[in-house]
C-alpha cells in the first residue's frame, strides 16, 4: 500500500493562512491503513485547528469529511455539492488523491496535509518499510523475492556492496543490507547458484526514467 | 596482435609476473592542481601507477578524470576511478572516452560510498549501473567497440579494467562468488580492501586459488599504514566492511604515541613481506590516505623497489 506521514502542523497552519473556510479531506484506503489520513486523523487534524484558530483570535471554518477513495472519480463526485461552502482543501490522501481531486475541482485549492513516503508494508505496530519503487520491471524472481531497487540503499543489482556489515547497510546500524536479506533467502531456497547469474544493466525505461506511466488494457477498456 | 589490451604500464608489468605496485592520490576540495601533482610526484617512482578517487567518501572534490589528466601529463601513469552514485551511463561512458582521448589507461570500477556521508548527504544520487555493470560497460566499449545503445564507437577505449573486492565484507560465504562474479563482467585487476586481517585474507585467497580465480585476475592486496592506535580503533569501529584484528591495535596500543606512526609502517611493511608469498597474490595497492609521504619508505623497506621498468 501507499505509506503517507502526517505533516508537521505547523507547515499545514502556514498554507491555509490565506484562507478561511478549509475543508479537511480524509481518505478510506491506505492512508486510513498507515494512519494518517483516514477519518480518525481528519477529526485530529481538525479540531487542533479549531484550537489554534481559537487560541490565535483567528476565525477560520474548519469542515471535515472523508471519502471512501480520493483517486476514484466516483468517490470524489460524493463532495460537488460541498465544494462550494470551502475556500480550500487540505487532503489527507497521498500526492494521487490530492491530484485527482485537484484535478476534479479545477478553481479549487488543494492543500497535502500528509507526505507522501514509499509502497510499503505495516512491519510491526507503529512500522512502516518501503518494499517497493514501482520501478516498472519487477526483478524479484531472481532476487529471491526481496526487492535491491527499493530496499538497497545503492539499487545495487548485483549486491551486497562492499558497505555491508553484520547483515545491515553502510547508511546505518537500523537498516537491513538488502543483499543480506537476498542472500539468505537463495540460501533458504537452496539457490545460491543463482546468486552468480549476472544482473545484466537494467532497462530503467519502465522506471520513472521513461516519463510518466501508463497502464492500458485493451480487454477492459469499454 | 598484442597481447595487451591497452598501453597501461600496470597491465605489462603484471602479465609479465611482476608483483605491481599501485597508490593512491584524492584529488583536492579546490580547484588547484598542485595538490594532486605534488603528491603525485611524491611517489611517481615507487609506484607503476596511482588511482584517482573520485569523490570519495562522497564529498565533494575536484573531478577524478581532471587530476588524471594532471599526473598523466607529468608522466605518472593514472587509474581513474569511477564512481556509479554520480553519474549515469550518458555520463559514465562520455568520461571513458574522455579518459581515453587522454589515453588514460587504467579504470576501476565502484559503487561509491553513499552520499548521506558526504557534503551532499541531501543530494540524490544515481545508481543507474552497478559497479559490476560499470564493468560490463568498459569491456563493452573495449572489446565490441560499441556504445551501450548499440553504436559503434570511433576509436574504442583502450582500457585495463579493474574492481574493488573486500574480502571481510558480510556475508563472508559470498565473498569468493562474488569475486567470480566480478570476473565473469570482465574484470581483470582486483584492488581489495585494505587488509589488516592477515589470516582472514589468506583464507580468501586460498579459496580464490582453489576456484581457480586468481588464475583469470590479478589481486592486489590493498594495504593502509595505521597512523596511530586512535586511527586503528577507528577503522574497526566506525568503517563499514573493516576488519581491524584486537592485536593491531594492542600492538599499537604498546609503543609511546610519538612512535606510534612508525610501527604502523613497520606492520604495514611485515604484512607486505608476508603476502608476497602467498599464490596469486599479483601486487600491492598501498592507500597511505593523506600519506603519500610514506609510500616511499614502504616500497623501499618490503623490497618492492626499484620497479621494473617496462
Ligand atoms: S523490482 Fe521494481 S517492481 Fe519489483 S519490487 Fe522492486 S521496485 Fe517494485
Ligand atoms: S550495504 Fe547492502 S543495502 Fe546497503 S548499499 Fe550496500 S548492498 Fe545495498
Amino acid at each position: 500500500m501507499i505509506i503517507a506521514s502526517k505533516k508537521p502542523i505547523e507547515e499545514i497552519i502556514q498554507e491555509i493562512t490565506p484562507y478561511s473556510r478549509i475543508l479537511i479531506l480524509g481518505c478510506n484506503e491506505c492512508v486510513t491503513v498507515c494512519e494518517a489520513g483516514g477519518k480518525k486523523e481528519v477529526e485530529v487534524l481538525a479540531s487542533a485547528l479549531r484550537i489554534f484558530c481559537l487560541s490565535q483570535g483567528i476565525e477560520k471554518t474548519i469542515g471535515e469529511h472523508t471519502l471512501e477513495r480520493q483517486c476514484d472519480h466516483e468517490y470524489l463526485e460524493e463532495i460537488r455539492n460541498m465544494v462550494d461552502d470551502y475556500d480550500a482543501i487540505v487532503s489527507l490522501a497521498c500526492g494521487v488523491g490530492v491530484q485527482f481531486a485537484a484535478e476534479k475541482y479545477l478553481t479549487m485549492p488543494l492543500l497535502p496535509g500528509v507526505n507522501t513516503v514509499c509502497l510499503g508494508a505495516n512491519e510491526d505496530r507503529g512500522l512502516w518499510t518501503e518494499r517497493c519503487q514501482a520501478c516498472g520491471s519487477c526483478v524479484l524472481a531472481r532476487t529471491g523475492g526481496i526487492c535491491p531497487v527499493s530496499r538497497c540503499a545503492k539499487r545495487v543489482l548485483n549486491g551486497p556492496c562492499g558497505g555491508s556489515t553484520n547483515g545491515k547497510c553502510e547508511i546505518s546500524k537500523d537498516t537491513d543490507c538488502a543483499w543480506q536479506l537476498i542472500i539468505d533467502r537463495l540460501k533458504a531456497l537452496d539457490k545460491m547458484d543463482d546468486y552468480e547469474a549476472v544482473a545484466p544493466v537494467k532497462d530503467w525505461s519502465k522506471d520513472r526514467a521513461g516519463g510518466p506511466r501508463t497502464v492500458t488494457r485493451e480487454d477492459v477498456k469499454i | 596482435m598484442s597481447k595487451y589490451v591497452s598501453s597501461s604500464r600496470l597491465e605489462r608489468i603484471l602479465k609479465a609476473g611482476h608483483l605491481g605496485v599501485t597508490s593512491e592520490c584524492g584529488p583536492p576540495r579546490g580547484s588547484d592542481a598542485e595538490e594532486v601533482t605534488k603528491k603525485g610526484l611524491l611517489i611517481k617512482d615507487y609506484v607503476d601507477a596511482v588511482n584517482v578517487t573520485d569523490n570519495q567518501t562522497a564529498m565533494t572534490r575536484m573531478s577524478s578524470l581532471a587530476a588524471c589528466i594532471h599526473l598523466k601529463l607529468l608522466g605518472i601513469e593514472p587509474v581513474l576511478q569511477m564512481v556509479t552514485r554520480d553519474r549515469n551511463r550518458v555520463a559514465l561512458q562520455s568520461d571513458i572516452l574522455g579518459a581515453a582521448s587522454f589515453d588514460i589507461s587504467n579504470m576501476l570500477c565502484l559503487s561509491g560510498d553513499h552520499q548521506s556521508f558526504g557534503d551532499c548527504a541531501r543530494g540524490q544520487n544515481v545508481h543507474d549501473l552497478d559497479s559490476m555493470q560499470l564493468v560490463q560497460t568498459v569491456r563493452h566499449m573495449r572489446d565490441e567497440g560499441k556504445f551501450l545503445g548499440g553504436d559503434d564507437i570511433k576509436r574504442p577505449p583502450k582500457i585495463f579494467v579493474g574492481a574493488a573486492a573486500n574480502p571481510f565484507a558480510d556475508p563472508f560465504e559470498i565473498r569468493i562468488p562474488r569475486l567470480a562474479k566480478k570476473i565473469a563482467c570482465g574484470a581483470e585487476f582486483i584492488q581489495t580492501q585494505c587488509i589488516y586481517n592477515i589470516d582472514k585474507f589468506k583464507e580468501w585467497m586460498r579459496r580464490a586459488s582453489d576456484r581457480g580465480l586468481t588464475e583469470k585476475v590479478f589481486i592486489m592486496a590493498g594495504m593502509t599504514p595505521m597512523k596511530s592506535v586512535g586511527m586503528a580503533k577507528y577503522m574497526k569501529n566506525k568503517v563499514p566492511g573493516m576488519d581491524v584484528p584486537d592485536e593491531i591495535i594492542q600492538r599499537l596500543a604498546g609503543v609511546e604515541k610519538k612512535h606510534q606512526a612508525q610501527e604502523g609502517i613497520q606492520i604495514c611493511v611485515e604484512h607486505i613481506q608476508e603476502l608476497k608469498e602467498v599464490p596469486g597474490i599479483a601486487g600491492f595497492h598501498i592507500m597511505a590516505i593523506e600519506w603519500e609521504e610514506k609510500v616511499p619508505e614502504i616500497v623501499e623497506k618490503s623490497g618492492l623497489y626499484p620497479r621494473p621498468d617496462m
